[in-house]
């Protein structure tokens, strides 16, 4: 048999017609439902008398407009409110077969709930109304973002049309420095292939260095392939990937489990299989990388230099380096190590899950957040996330440093509900995009890992996490 | 959906290269439970020097002039020009439907995310692939020449220059079937509901974890 890379394996066993130029409809195990994106798409079903063709493969929550601090307060602003409430709505009109709602223990981001508790299996299609999707494909699942026209598609149907993507395997072999997490590995591969370097692919990530990633890892990795155009990021599945499944609420159990992973064991890219591009890169070169402008592209390792434009030949790329510098507020050749930092934000889907916290807290521990830092949030994931941090203590070392520990949420990784920056103020983040405004009106955002994060909010400024471990 | 056979209109050229969705239309506006109203806010950020709110009257607030949308000679423009990997980040369909309700019912550039690219074509814009060269000629010629209009023909896949000369392009022809007649992707899907059945009943076989 022809060798078959997981994409392909993942792809063939959904497809459930094809038209003859190459559009598929692709059956759906698994969709994901927030309020931002699904409103319109519940009210289209509606108006046209259809009915919502699997319930059960939904999984619902409220994540995106909730506040992170006083709820017992509920929602204050209105506009907000509404739209959670018409998620209630909808899905207690509607079914599904977990809803997760506001001030819910389980409540959290959509893309930190699927997986923790087992809705998210391996060789499953896993579709959400968000682009961050991706980070699903951690479990060698095929996760897409979409947009609202498909979630009400996906509602009416259980399918998605789609095209066969190209295939790209980025490699990341070698062992990974100390103090270097997997945030650092996907911002260096958004360095090297750039924000439009996965347009049209499904990306596989793969490697020794992958490999050796825990689940929280992987997920951070494949949270950012849509950072790189990918619409898919994936990684196959290995002990990591069963041991993290076995005993999860939504998990099988029993026969099932063992049948489950046996067909699981299959999810891999075969020996030669072919792919249609591979980036490969060596682990142990890489550092803990700092976002300097207005797209995760622009990124270099902490002891770098913010880039001059002067050096660069092409004009649309010199335009966009010299708008870039000038929204950020920085001046050419600026040691990344000098940019002073107003506020630190850690959380969102890319990395607020208990692995990140916990190298948060390592680097925080015993030690107190700069007097120039304004504020510190600390966001988890979800309320699962948020209870296991407490029973390990991690709020407590938050709390002794000055930092804010608050309730689950997407906070400010995209600043709808209170949470977000104020012009000019320069945020160390560990979400998962830097462009304008994204964490408030004229905030500069500047993505990293959550060490160096708590490193920023210790120091005041971007530090080299290696310089303060262990220390 | 309403069809869409010929575009006869006005281009705007944006020069900026990864335009993204939060641009587009940025995230206070997404509180919206409608489908409709975005386009007084399309590329808020930029179009006006105020901080947008929703429900805010549009009209009355103050214009960023240096932004290209708000010069006189683009008032009423039917196409975007675009530079590379326009429409990337987040997944918002606001950001097709903003378009759209600005007026907006093309766009031509080098490349556009693949999300965004996928929403436009639901909601009756088209976004027009072209090699870079071409797109650089029609940035120049657009700003070099007031009343620059541009006619796209669907059904022909071509479209004309003010000088006439006529440049071909590619679209799915699934695609383009559903945007000229104007269908509605679920009722095409629907159609097969039977294979659907038939495919998940094999499913629920094979694989029964993935349905409890
Ligand atoms: S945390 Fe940020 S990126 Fe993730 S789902 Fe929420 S808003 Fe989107």
């Amino acid at each position: 048999m022809e060798p078959k890379t997981l994409y392909e394996k993942l792809w063939s066993s959904h497809l459930v017609r094809e038209e003859p130029d190459g559009t598929a409809l692709i059956y759906i195990d698994r969709h994901l439902v927030h309020e931002v994106t699904s409103p319109q798409a519940f009210e289209g079903l509606k108006l046209a008398g259809r009915a919502p063709w699997r319930v059960h493969s939904i999984v619902a929550t409220a994540d995106h407009n909730t506040p992170t601090d006083h709820w017992d307060r509920g929602i204050l602003d209105p506009v907000s409110r509404q739209q959670v409430e018409t998620l209630d709505a909808n899905i207690r009109e509607v079914g599904a077969l977990a809803y997760f709602p506001f001030k819910d223990e389980r409540q959290g981001i959509v893309h930190v709930i699927g997986p923790e508790n087992g809705a998210t299996l391996p060789g499953m299609t896993v579709v959400c109304g968000d682009s961050h999707t991706s980070t699903h494909g951690a479990f060698a699942c095929l996760a897409h973002g979409i947009g609202t026209s498909e979630v009400e598609h996906v509602l009416a149907t259980q399918c998605l049309l789609q095209k066969k993507s190209r295939t790209l395997l980025v490699q990341v072999d070698g062992a990974l420095p100390a103090g270097v997490t997997a945030k650092d590995v996907v911002l260096a591969i958004i360095g090297r292939i750039g924000t439009a370097g996965g347009n049209g692919y499904a990306i596989e990530f793969g490697g020794s260095a992958i490999r050796g990633l825990s689940m929280e890892g992987r997920m951070t990795v494949c949270n950012m392939a849509i950072e790189a155009g990918a619409r898919a990021g994936m990684v196959a599945v290995d002990d990591t990937t069963i041991d993290y499944l076995r005993g999860l609420p939504f998990a099988p159990a029993g026969a099932d489990w063992d049948r489950a992973v046996t067909y699981w064991r299959t999810l891999h890219s075969d020996d030669g299989a072919r792919f249609d591009k591979v980036v490969r890169l060596d682990a142990s070169q890489i550092e803990p990388q700092v976002t300097w402008g207005t797209s995760p592209e622009m990124v270099v390792p902490v002891g770098a230099r913010v880039p001059d434009p002067a050096e660069v030949s092409d004009p649309v790329k010199r335009e966009g380096i010299e708008r870039a510098l000038k929204y950020m507020g920085l001046a050419p050749n600026t040691p990344i190590g000098d940019i002073p930092v107003d506020q630190v934000f850690i959380g969102s889907c890319t990395n607020s899950r208990i692995e990140d916290l916990r190298e948060a807290a390592a680097v925080a521990k015993g030690r107190t957040k700069a007097g120039s830092v304004k504020r510190v949030l600390v966001v988890p994931g979800s309320g699962l996330v948020k209870r296991q941090a407490e029973a390990e203590g991690l709020h407590e070392i938050f709390i002794a440093a000055g930092f804010e520990w608050r309730e689950p949420g997407c906070s400010m990784c995209l600043a709808m509900n209170a949470d977000r920056l104020e012009p000019g103020e320069h945020c160390a983040s560990t979400s998962n995009r830097n462009f304008e405004g994204r964490q408030g009106a004229g905030g500069r955002t500047h993505l990293v890992s959550p060490a160096m994060a708590a490193a920023a909010a210790v120091t005041g400024r971007f530090t080299d996490v290696r310089t303060m471990q262990g220390a | 959906m309403e069809p869409v056979k010929i575009v006869d209109g006005l281009a705007v050229p944006l020069d900026r290269a990864n335009v993204d969705t939060d641009a587009i239309i940025p995230k206070q506006f997404l509180k919206s439970i409608k489908r409709s109203g975005f386009g007084p806010n399309l590329f808020d950020e930029w179009r006006y020097l105020d901080q947008g709110e929703p429900g805010q009257d549009c009209s009355a607030r103050p214009v960023n002039p240096d932004f290209v949308l708000n010069a006189p000679r683009y008032k009423g423009a039917r196409i975007l020009l675009t530079r590379d990997n326009f429409g990337c980040g987040s997944s918002r369909e606001h950001a097709p439907w903003a378009l759209a309700d600005y007026g907006l019912q093309a766009l031509i550039g080098p490349s556009f995310a693949d999300i965004f690219f996928n929403n436009s074509f639901k909601n009756g814009l088209l976004p027009i692939v072209q090699p870079a060269a071409v797109v650089d000629t029609l940035f120049a010629e657009c700003e070099a020449t007031e009343g620059y209009r541009l006619v796209i023909d669907l059904a022909a896949q071509t479209i004309t220059r003010p000088g006439g000369e006529v440049l071909g392009f590619e679209v799915d022809a699934f695609r383009k079937e559903c945007l000229l007649n104007g269908w509605d992707d679920i009722g095409l899907t629907l159609r097969h509901a039977d294979e659907i059945r038939a495919f998940e009943a094999r499913r629920r076989i094979e694989h029964p974890y993935f349905f409890s």
